[in-house]
């Protein structure tokens, strides 16, 4: 059997779907946290590329449901249950860093944290169990899902390719 | 309606000019301190989509080396110094009179606090001309340095935009000592308005957007 491997980028406050041959990445995140639900017996993958915690957030009225972590989770998860109804699904994540250290009274300086926090909260809400998470720290993440393996590839400056 | 749909092109003139102003003066304290001759390309102004930003340096994954801080005051927005590793390398080697290789961690204290201080003149001369010409209160956070992936630091940047629009205004300008043969250093400045700051830039200015 022989397949091509055809990879899907998301992009900053994208969602896209991919299953086998297709891989999907999402790479350059720093407080961005890269969210994918699967579902296992279907062999069906979603990614978002989340940057803030919570649409309440938005100043804008049309905005990319992949930008928050709550439209963004729920979205991945009506993807999802469109093709399996019953399914019971996964996610792993990566990324939520704090890339720059420095002292100021903005609360975005916080926001990795609060994203990883804000996705955990609403994967919960679904019933989405996390299997799998490399997040914090200070440093920028390249991501890469396989759909056929579950297999999560996190790539990192100056570091060995953690697979999760 | 987006505030930076009503940006027109005599607007992004404007900002042109704005970076002129910042980076000339920038650019006077960067050739002081370094004790050579440095010049500055004519400002890039851009209206860029965020998936799109990072390509000047090479796309989300090229490895940069950055001083980044927010302004803070009347017209809040973030600012960043931006190097490819080698040049940042190259830069702090001359500065501190040590052979500094930023490719791979540990990072030499020295280096990395000599690479704030130069990122601190510079983007402080740059916002203190820029406040003179708008009548404008500017005030810089104090910098801090990072060293990784484009995506991962300048997306930083977008965040506080990104809660109003997929799109960031750009002001870039280049750096580049003039006097070597092979251009020994090479460097940008970008300076991200937050959006709900170009009114009250361009008002300064006495030339409003339209409501």
């Amino acid at each position: 059997m022989n397949k091509t491997v055809q990879m899907i980028k998301v992009g900053l406050a994208e969602i896209k779907t991919a299953r086998p041959p297709q891989l999907l990445r999402t790479s350059g995140l720093g407080s961005c946290v890269g969210v994918v639900v699967y579902s296992e017996r279907l062999h069906i993958a979603a990614m978002a590329h989340v940057m803030l915690p919570n649409s309440h957030l938005a100043r804008e009225k049309d905005f990319r449901e992949g930008k928050y972590a709550d439209t963004a989770v729920q979205s991945l998860y009506d993807l999802l249950s469109h093709h399996d109804s019953f399914g019971k699904f996964k996610a792993k994540i990566a990324g939520g860093a704090q890339m720059f250290q420095f002292q100021s009274n903005n609360e975005l300086m916080r926001i990795g944290k609060r994203n990883v926090i804000a996705v955990k909260e609403h994967l919960h809400k679904y019933k989405i169990e996390l299997v799998a998470e490399d997040v914090g720290g200070s440093i920028g993440r390249t991501i890469e899902f396989n759909p056929e393996t579950f297999v999560l590839s996190v790539r990192k400056v100056n570091a060995e390719m953690l697979e999760i | 309606m987006n505030m930076l749909s009503k940006i027109s092109a005599f607007h992004l003139d404007i900002l042109k000019e704005i970076g002129n102003i910042g980076a000339g003066h920038a650019t006077t304290a960067l050739s002081s301190l370094l004790g050579s001759s440095i010049d500055m390309k004519v400002p890039d102004v851009n209206i860029v989509h965020f998936d799109q930003v990072t390509e000047r340096f090479g796309g989300e994954e090229a490895l940069i080396a950055t001083v980044f801080l927010r302004i803070e005051g009347d017209a809040p927005g973030s600012m960043f110094f931006v190097l490819t590793v080698e040049q940042a390398s190259k830069l702090l080697t001359k500065i501190t009179g040590k052979a500094i290789d930023l490719k791979k961690p540990p990072y030499d204290e020295m280096a990395i606090s000599a690479f704030q201080e130069v990122g601190n003149i510079l983007t402080g001369s740059y916002l203190s001309s820029l406040a003179d010409f708008t009548k404008l209160n500017l005030q810089p956070t104090v910098p801090a340095v990072g060293i990784d992936m484009a995506g991962a630091l300048i997306h930083y940047g977008l965040i506080q935009i990104s809660k109003e629009s997929d799109y960031a205004v750009v002001i870039d300008t280049v750096f580049l000592e003039s006097n070597a043969v092979s251009s020994l250093l090479q460097g940008q400045v970008l300076l991200l308005p937050d959006p709900a700051s170009f009114q009250t830039i361009f008002s300064a200015l006495g030339v409003p957007l339209d409501e």
